[in-house]
């Protein structure tokens, strides 16, 4: 591999976290407790739901939690935190670009809704 | 560029923060300084991001542009527990299995770079387990809504006729999901068990591999909260 010719005394950073030389490797209670929050989160939105929260609140809630797990998952998991910018940033920023399709089919979406209550009801 | 002054060639090892980003991709070199395998597996996650968000996405615009009453998913989805019906089980059980599964292969990708053969396989096995036991729990699901419920990709006897089409859809490639990597999961182990991986000299295999089963799991979040609780 062609980054085995980095002396490690230049790159701390890299022996510090394991980097590219010995791979991810961290504490296992880590792990655990980032396994436990999945579960403590999990259940929250499910609680949302059994209490039958309604409107912005459940809403809210639902999207917070859901953000809050793909996180952890990312980050802890899939070791994301522990990566060169240059990968995280090619991998995390091009899914935005998926903010710009959904709004539009939100938008498209809402004339259909209003076009068809018009005409076909 | 005058290579004879050493003064402008830059360190081997680029800075932290943006500074380094520039660096790693303006270099006349590998990008991405991680194993060439890895790097392709979050490429290929990259890729099936946009597949299943096209597909939620689909799903979002059919389910708010409908006249028709969309079902409500609390509802079918509940389990009857000593006559009492409670809303979501099955899914919050399917939930839980899978996060638990992600947990096992996490310890897996551990083990595997501390050198723990048995271990890293006995993980990597958990993890396919908890997977078959998801895939069965969908098939129960699937076999409930096709039989009893009646719901076809087509229409369905409670309302919105697109409930059908998004939910086999979305589910039925995630199930595909996980079913590969059960597979998938298998042969990592096999070479695992067989030394194949401590020949080599490294388990950059098993963090690859982990890193899909991962993928599989965050894309299920992202179902759970837009099908499941909308």
């Amino acid at each position: 591999m062609e980054s085995s010719t980095t002396p490690a005394s230049v790159a701390p950073h890299v022996a510090a976290t394991g980097g590219e030389h010995t791979g991810q490797q961290h504490a296992v209670g880590l792990y655990l407790k980032v396994w436990g929050l999945l579960f403590v989160l999990s259940t929250f939105s499910y609680l949302v739901d059994y209490a039958n929260l309604q409107g912005y609140l459940r809403w809210g809630l639902i999207l917070v939690l859901m953000v809050a797990k793909a996180g952890l998952i990312v980050a802890v998991f899939m070791h994301m935190r522990w990566e060169r910018l240059a990968l995280v940033y090619a991998i995390l920023i091009p899914p935005l670009a998926l903010l710009v399709l959904m709004s539009l089919m939100a938008s498209e979406a809402d004339f259909t809704f209003v076009t068809r209550l018009a005409h076909f009801r | 560029m005058n290579t004879s002054s050493s003064s402008v060639i830059p360190p081997a090892e680029p800075p932290g923060g943006w500074r380094g980003v520039v660096t790693d991709w303006s270099g006349d070199r590998a990008t991405f300084r991680v194993p060439w395998g890895k790097a392709m597996m979050w490429i290929f996650l990259l890729s099936d991001t946009f597949v299943f968000s096209s597909f939620l996405i689909g799903y979002m615009t059919v389910r708010m542009s409908t006249t028709a009453t969309w079902p409500n998913p609390a509802e079918i989805f509940a389990l009857s527990v000593n006559g009492h019906s409670v809303p979501l089980l099955l899914i919050a059980i399917m939930t839980f299995v899978l996060i638990t599964s992600s947990g096992t292969m996490a310890m897996a990708v551990n083990y595997g770079y501390r050198r723990d053969r048995d271990k890293t396989a006995a993980c990597i096995l958990a993890t396919a387990y908890l997977g078959v036991a998801f895939v069965g729990m969908q098939a129960f699901e699937w076999t409930n809504l096709i039989v009893h419920e009646g719901i076809r990709p087509w229409g369905n006897s409670m309302g919105a006729a697109q409930f059908g089409a998004c939910f086999f859809m979305i589910t039925g490639f995630h199930g595909l999901h996980v079913s590969a990597g059960v597979i998938y999961l298998l042969t990592v182990m096999r070479k695992v068990l067989n030394g194949t991986l401590e020949r080599r000299g490294n388990y950059e295999l098993v963090e690859i591999a982990g890193l899909y089963w991962h993928f599989v799991d965050l894309v299920w979040v992202f179902i759970f909260a837009l099908f499941y609780l909308w």
